[in-house]
């Protein structure tokens, strides 16, 4: 279990690129650093969900990023709060 | 592909007839569901914010578990996802969206308005929300801090808005019905109408 304030980054997968899938992490923050602010609880995967197939329980995390780091132009001033599962994250 | 409504109209019969053939569910089920979405209304999520603004021990509650403090007030959550509440403060401002798709608290804000769907409002919300903002006429200070809250997964959010200054005094139902949905998503700040006669406080 992940802790507030643990730096992650989310993995650079683009899963739609092999074929059929349910994703709910967006593409623009693949490849992003935020920081873990809560854990909410654990849900299925909805990946698994998604297709009828048995669905894991995974952790669901409030994440946070600077929205000034994501477009490569220093904009805008915010932050971005994004609940991902914990496969899509890793501790840096 | 172009599709025609008969089109939809025929997949929904199919679907529906499969659902209950392979008794996932009834008919019954899903007249009762259309009938829960159906009544719900951004007033209900008014209701909230009204009676979190006057009761300390209601607030304390909504912003720890929404789904209860909807409960308290007979608002209907079963088989509804866990629904999180976002604090405004003066130093605080939320904007929700959904840049997936169209994920809204619906329980207690009914069908989500058409822009809150759009791919403009959805790319916006992220990419230049305060540009966003200001075209609602929603302009932050710069010592706002703004955090768009992108609601991607199993949990739906609502802003609790702060309490407009000048209603000391006023009641619930009053307060209640100062509050809109754009109010609850974060597009804009409950204001009180003009030409209500200012109170001194």
């Amino acid at each position: 279990m992940m802790k507030a304030g643990q730096r992650v980054l989310v993995r650079n997968d683009w899963p739609e690129t092999r074929g059929p899938c349910h994703i709910r992490t967006p593409h623009y923050l693949r490849g992003a650093t935020g920081t873990v602010l809560r854990h909410l609880g654990d849900f299925p995967n909805p990946e698994d969900l998604a297709f009828g197939r048995h669905a894991k329980h995974l952790a669901l995390y409030h994440v946070s990023f600077d929205a000034s780091s994501l477009w490569g132009d220093r904009k805008p001033q915010a932050e971005i709060l994004v609940e991902l599962y914990e496969s899509w994250l890793e501790p840096v | 592909m172009e599709t025609t409504l008969v089109d939809h109209d025929r997949l929904l019969s199919a679907l529906r007839a499969l659902l209950t053939a392979k008794g996932i569910t009834t008919p019954a089920e899903i007249a009762e569901r259309i009938r829960i979405t159906d009544t719900a209304t951004p007033a209900r999520g008014a209701a909230m914010v009204a009676k979190a603004w006057i009761d300390p021990e209601f607030r304390t509650l909504m912003l720890t578990d929404g789904a209860r403090a909807a409960e308290s007030l007979g608002i209907p959550m079963r088989g509804m996802p866990p629904l999180g509440v976002l604090e405004n403060t003066p130093k605080q401002h939320h904007l929700v969206v959904c840049t997936l798709c169209s994920c809204y608290p619906r329980a207690v804000l009914g069908y989500p308005p058409f822009w809150f769907k759009s791919n403009s409002y959805r790319s916006r919300a992220v990419r230049d929300p305060r540009g966003l903002l200001a075209e609602w006429g929603t302009v932050l200070g710069d010592d706002v801090s703004l955090r768009v809250v992108d609601s991607t997964a199993d949990y739906r959010w609502m802003v609790l808005p702060m309490r407009p200054s000048g209603t000391r005094g006023w009641s619930e139902s009053a307060l209640a019905a100062l509050v809109r949905e754009g109010d609850m998503i974060g597009v804009t700040t409950p204001q009180i109408p003009s030409g209500t006669p200012a109170r001194t406080e």
